[in-house]
């Protein structure tokens, strides 16, 4: 690990400033950060720790949604009696990922900002435009496993791997964002992550000196929450792709289709058009086929990863017809 | 003694070190000679390194020992003695619960956090019900302590020692 000068945040604006500065990075439960220090991907020269800022709260809001600080948790989020009975979705999504070990430390806001597993973003002596632009991209023609079908360029493939996140997607969550400026904006969380286009080593929309305060859940909807992770062993491990997914049957009719998958693509992929096939329709293996041609018109794999085409669209079905009741 | 830019290790005090490249795990291997906690991966994916924090497991090889001044840290060596060990070391023993060793340590520290959890209600993926009482299920287990790799494969028995303590019958 490189050495560096380590700062310790005692209020938002202090961590803003600190933050702010050119080598600058802040470090939450330090689960991705420092596993990337090791390995010298990320060498900042200040690392401010943002743990006694407080931000650590889950609470009801007034609207009947909830609050997420962005120091909370992933443990502490999941076994939240309100997001287990309101948001099964996002607590099934985020005990889906990693180990209790790792969720223990992990929290909102890194978890949110976590980098890619691309293998060669993660090994410095490799070509990648994400950790240094213009080197090229090792995984186009290289091993591409992990990698996108949806959504990436000719600079970048690589994918998004959290899994929280694609639960936060399909619940239309927004995130909080304090500015290096004293400003504060909301983004919501289909719009946070980023692609890559000719810009991969931006994950996201933050700014130097930007420190995400927390997650806003909109007023729990009716419906089924599901959240199917498909990965090469059936723990502790990243998502080929997964679903999560908000259903509700009016009748024997679809009335909602709220859905975000993860794997996929450089950020959780939600398509409204997807939605909009299914919704007034009566469930079934034809229907959840269109539903897949409509998520994957623009699919293309990389040759490794080609299997992640039919497998989102097997995903997709085994998700619905548990939604929906319906025996494929 | 203030807990000004200290951690208690096992009950305690000791001063956070310098160089804050130091992680918790090294503090505890290297600045305090205390190597029952083991280094396996040093990335978060084995175990090995797992202590307890303010009750909480959680892995010393991806946390800094700066941010962790006023913790209480728990290792293996402050969870029992040869003479006196705890209920789950006693039933690794018992059960034949490794072939090496070297994960065990982080087996035992993660295993005593995780009943804690199951008593706590705490789900987990392999819980059919987000809600309720949690039990201590072969399928639970397996899943709970995935975070802890066996390079020798004594999973079997290490399940059979904490399923033991977990029923409070034999196994
Ligand atoms: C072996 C292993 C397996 C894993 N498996 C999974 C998995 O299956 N699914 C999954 O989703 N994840 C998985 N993870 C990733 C894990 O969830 C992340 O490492 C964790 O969520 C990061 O959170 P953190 O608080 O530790 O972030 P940190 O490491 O502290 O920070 C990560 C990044 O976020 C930035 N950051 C942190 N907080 C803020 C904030 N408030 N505002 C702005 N920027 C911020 C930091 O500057 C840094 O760039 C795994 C990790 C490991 C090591
Ligand atoms: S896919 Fe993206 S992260 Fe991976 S090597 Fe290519 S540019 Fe780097
Ligand atoms: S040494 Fe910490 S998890 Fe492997
Ligand atoms: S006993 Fe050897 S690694 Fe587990």
């Amino acid at each position: 690990m490189r050495p560096f000068d380590y700062q310790r945040a005692d209020s938002r604006d202090h961590a803003g400033q600190l933050t702010a500065g050119e080598h600058a990075q802040a470090i939450a439960g330090g689960t991705n950060l420092l596993d990337l220090m090791k390995l010298q991907v990320e060498t900042p020269q200040t690392l401010v720790d943002i743990n006694r800022l407080g931000h650590r709260e889950i609470e009801d809001r007034d609207d009947g949604g909830m609050w997420i600080g962005a120091l909370a948790t992933n443990t502490e989020t999941a076994v939240h009696p309100r997001v287990r009975s309101d948001y099964p979705v996002l607590a099934r999504a985020i005990l889906a990922g990693a180990t209790q070990q790792l969720r223990n430390r992990a929290t909102t806001g890194g978890n949110l900002c976590q980098r890619t597993r691309c293998y060669y973003f993660t090994n410095i002596d490799q070509p990648c435009n994400k950790r240094e632009p213009g080197s090229g991209c090792g995984a186009i023609e290289g091993i591409a496993k992990l990698h996108a079908v949806l959504g990436a360029s000719s600079q970048c493939i690589a994918t998004y791997p959290g899994d929280m996140a694609v639960a936060m997607s399909a619940l239309d969550a927004q995130v909080e964002i304090a500015g290096a400026d004293g400003g504060t904006r909301t983004v919501p969380v289909r719009d946070f992550h980023r692609l890559p286009g000719d810009t991969p080593w931006k994950d996201n929309v933050l700014e130097p000196g930007d420190l995400i305060t927390g997650v806003t859940l909109p007023p729990p909807v009716k419906g089924r929450q599901l959240y199917r992770k498909v990965r090469e062993r059936s723990s502790y491990a990243f998502a080929l792709c997964s679903v999560a997914a908000i259903v509700a049957m009016d009748g024997d009719t679809i009335a909602r289709a709220d859905l975000a998958f993860g794997g996929l693509a450089h950020k959780p992929w939600h398509d409204p058009e997807v939605g909009q096939v299914l919704i007034g329709q009566k469930p079934g293996a034809d229907l959840f086929n269109r539903a897949a041609d409509v998520l994957l018109r623009d699919a293309r794999g990389y040759g490794e990863n080609d299997f992640k085409i039919p497998l989102a669209r097997r995903t997709l079905a085994a998700v619905l017809a548990e939604a929906t009741g319906v025996e494929l | 003694m203030s807990s000004e830019n200290r951690v208690t290790i096992n009950g305690e005090a000791h001063p956070l070190p310098d160089d804050p490249r130091v992680s918790l795990l090294d503090m505890l291997r290297h600045n305090l000679g205390l190597t029952g906690t083991k280094k396996g991966c040093d990335h978060g994916q084995c175990g090995a390194c797992t202590v307890m924090v303010n009750g909480v497991r959680i892995n010393s090889c991806l946390t800094l020992a700066v941010m962790h001044d006023g913790d209480e840290v728990t290792t293996i060596e402050g969870l029992g003695t040869a003479e006196e060990p705890s209920a789950l070391q006693q039933a690794f023993v018992d059960h034949d619960a490794y072939q090496c060793g070297y994960c065990t340590p982080g087996q035992i520290c993660s295993a005593t956090a995780m009943l804690e959890e199951i008593a706590n209600g705490w789900p987990s993926d392999a819980s059919e019900n987000l809600d309720g009482t949690m039990k201590p299920s072969a399928e639970e287990i397996r899943e709970r302590m995935s975070g802890n790799i066996c390079r020798c494969g004594a999973y079997a028995n290490i399940l059979a020692a904490i399923t033991e303590v977990a029923s409070g019958e034999p196994a």
